[in-house]
């Protein structure tokens, strides 16, 4: 068979999808190290909206968004990944057990609704029980977003664990606890941190429910920068936007990383 | 001697589907005693069901006399080895021997002194800092034996753990596993189904077929007197014959064989009819003239010890039989017509 690099076209169909995807991220990194107030023109290179971004007069508003960031998708990230290693030890090792299918399904679902529908429907909620918008909401829908994603590389990391490891550890004397604690654990651990990073990221990046959720006053980077883009774009911006880039791209690589490494090992 | 494991009338079900059919059997303490079966017969199931994986359907398993329904596998003073080790690959073989002790709650120094003596006992010292990804299928299999031996388990269950192993270490690993149980008076289960292992190491051996026992004996009981045509033919080569027992008088039956030739043979019933009729190959010999049955020889197989011989009786039936090799004897042709000697007692009609 001929591979598919022979079609007609491929060549710049490729190069079109990689232009229209990287280009923008290009263009944005070139310009954070732009000297000029220009979005548009060279001014030689400079560090100057790296400084601005941290001393410059929008930097106690961009320092406290990114605090509120950070926080949040720390203890969302560890909050979800908890109950989701919970969750798919019940779903892989709990055997067969009534309504299982529909909890797969629940804890699958929110990856397809789209996430408008997700965040007008938590705010809905957050009204009707009655809780005032602010950091605690925030928490409270990121911890329950990141909960699919969290699940997913530990629940795959736990199919390729074989059941003989607990039951050895059963049958040489450990408890239930003990079993998971000091055998099935470290086993999953890269899954484990795989689905904590990849809920970090996911927390982090949140703009559209996180928006609806905030209520006024409080702000995390992503809406931030989103309200700072309003009153027009400046070259701060750029310089946050490729700090944030690089914080993702850190993250992905290391839940990538320790991933490979953990499925080489047992 | 008391009995270490009492099985009564154990059912199994998964679902609609039976896997064993209210199986009794009694291990002694200090015995070696193997399940032995084909594949799917329910061997792992019953193992399974003493180490506590897995629920009793119905009936009950006594353990020195104490019903073990209902207790966890952590609270049975039994230990596993696993027919694919499952040794923890996070941790130092030295650890995974010391684990069950950990667990027990043995002090640190006092669990790795014994896990050294382990590892002696199986002559892995060498190893004990080593991951089990670093041993061989070999190594790992005594890692796997030391680790259930450790916390010394009054009962030992061991799940086909030597069939990943090639012939030569399959053979070497008998003899030492069992010096190992006569060494430390611990009860051992062994399952395999590999007739050979289990005829060389067994004090008693239960055969198994479809979630039935069929037979339970000493390696000589189930060879020499099998009770049913299933454990003729599994055990060992055999010439099952389908026979008419003709009449019965004083213990002796005349049975006529297909073809019309007749002789007689110890019967324990006197029931009349169509049976079966097992010889073992090595029980027949040749003569010149004479014998029990007359035969003529369709093929000689020389393997090297012995011969085998592929002959057909009078009147259609064929027959196998093993004789020594030797100088001096001629080698019998295809197409000789010759007799057929059994020795006495070697002709077995069997129940079903
Ligand atoms: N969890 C299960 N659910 C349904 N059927 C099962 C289950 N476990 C075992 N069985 C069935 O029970 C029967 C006995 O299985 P078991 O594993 O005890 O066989 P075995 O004698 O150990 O065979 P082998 O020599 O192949 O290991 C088989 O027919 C098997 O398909
Ligand atoms: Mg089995």
């Amino acid at each position: 068979m001929r591979g598919v690099r022979h079609y007609p076209g491929f060549l710049a169909i490729t190069v079109l999808c990689l232009v229209v995807l990287y280009a923008p991220l290009l263009v944005i990194m070139a310009y954070s190290f732009n000297g000029s107030t220009s979005i548009t023109s060279w001014g030689g290179f400079s560090l100057r909206w790296y400084a601005d971004v941290f001393t410059g007069p929008e930097s106690a508003r961009f320092g406290q968004a990114a605090w509120n960031s950070l926080t949040i998708a720390v203890i969302a990230a560890s909050l979800s990944t908890m109950i989701a290693t919970a969750a798919a030890v019940a779903m892989v090792r709990g055997g067969a057990f009534r309504g299982k299918r529909a909890t797969f399904a629940l804890i699958n679902v929110p990856l397809m609704v789209p996430e408008i529908v997700t965040a007008v429907a938590t705010l809905i909620f957050f009204a009707m029980i009655g809780l005032t918008t602010g950091y605690l909401t925030v928490l409270i829908a990121h911890v329950t977003f990141c909960i699919p994603f969290a699940y997913l590389p530990i629940a795959a990391r736990l199919q390729g664990i074989e059941g003989h490891y607990e039951q050895a550890a059963r049958d040489l004397y450990a408890s239930r606890w003990q079993a998971f604690r000091l055998i099935l654990l470290p086993l999953l651990a890269p899954g484990v941190v795989s689905g904590l990073l990849l809920a970090f990221i996911i927390s982090l990046d949140d703009f559209i429910i996180t928006n609806f959720v905030k209520g006024a006053g409080m702000e995390t980077l992503p809406t931030a920068i989103f309200g700072s883009v309003k009153q027009g774009i400046k070259p701060n911006i750029m310089a946050i936007s490729t700090l944030m880039l690089a914080v993702s791209v850190l993250f992905v690589t290391l839940s990538y990383l320790i991933n490979r490494k953990g499925r080489r090992s047992p | 001697m008391s009995d270490a494991i009492e099985i009564r009338r154990v059912v199994k079900r998964y679902g609609t589907f039976t896997a064993l059919h209210g199986v009794s059997l009694a291990i002694r303490d200090n015995e070696f005693f193997t399940l032995l079966g084909p594949s799917g017969c329910g061997k792992t199931t019953l193992l399974r069901m003493i180490a506590g994986f897995e629920d009793v359907t119905q009936g009950e398993i006594l353990l020195f006399g104490q019903n073990i329904a209902g207790l966890e596998p952590d609270r049975r003073p039994v230990n596993t080895v696993f027919q694919n080790y499952a040794l923890f690959p996070h941790m130092s073989v030295l650890d995974n021997v010391a684990f069950g002790l950990k667990m027990k709650g043995v002090a640190a120094d006092a669990r790795r002194a014994r896990a050294g003596r382990m590892l002696e006992m199986v002559h892995l010292s060498a190893f004990a800092d080593r991951l089990p990804s670093q041993l061989s299928g070999g190594q790992q299999q005594r890692v796997a034996l030391a680790r259930a031996l450790a916390p010394e388990p009054r009962v030992l269950l061991l799940d086909e753990p030597l069939s990943a192993l090639d012939l030569k270490l399959r053979q070497a690993m008998r003899v030492e596993l069992k010096q190992l149980q006569e060494d430390t008076g611990i009860t051992f289960i062994f399952v395999t189904h590999d007739q050979e292992e289990a005829l060389t190491m067994s004090d008693r051996i239960a055969v198994m077929s479809a979630g039935h026992v069929q037979q339970i004996g000493t390696a000589r009981e189930i060879y020499e007197a099998p009770v049913n045509r299933f454990v003729a033919d599994f055990i060992g080569e055999t010439n099952l014959l389908e026979v008419e027992v003709a009449s019965v008088a004083g213990g002796q039956a005349r049975v006529v064989l297909p073809g019309g030739q007749a002789l007689t043979c110890p019967s324990a019933s006197d029931t009349l009819g169509r049976h079966a009729l097992s010889i073992r190959p090595e029980r027949l010999s040749l003569v010149e003239a004479g014998g029990d049955l007359k035969a003529t020889v369709e093929r000689v197989v020389y393997l090297g010890t012995d011969l085998q011989l592929l002959t057909r009786l009078e009147g259609g039936a064929e027959m196998q039989v093993r004789v020594q090799n030797s100088a001096r004897a001629r080698v019998p042709q295809p197409g000789d017509r010759l007799g057929l000697r059994i020795e006495e007692g070697a002709a077995r009609l069997l129940a079903d």
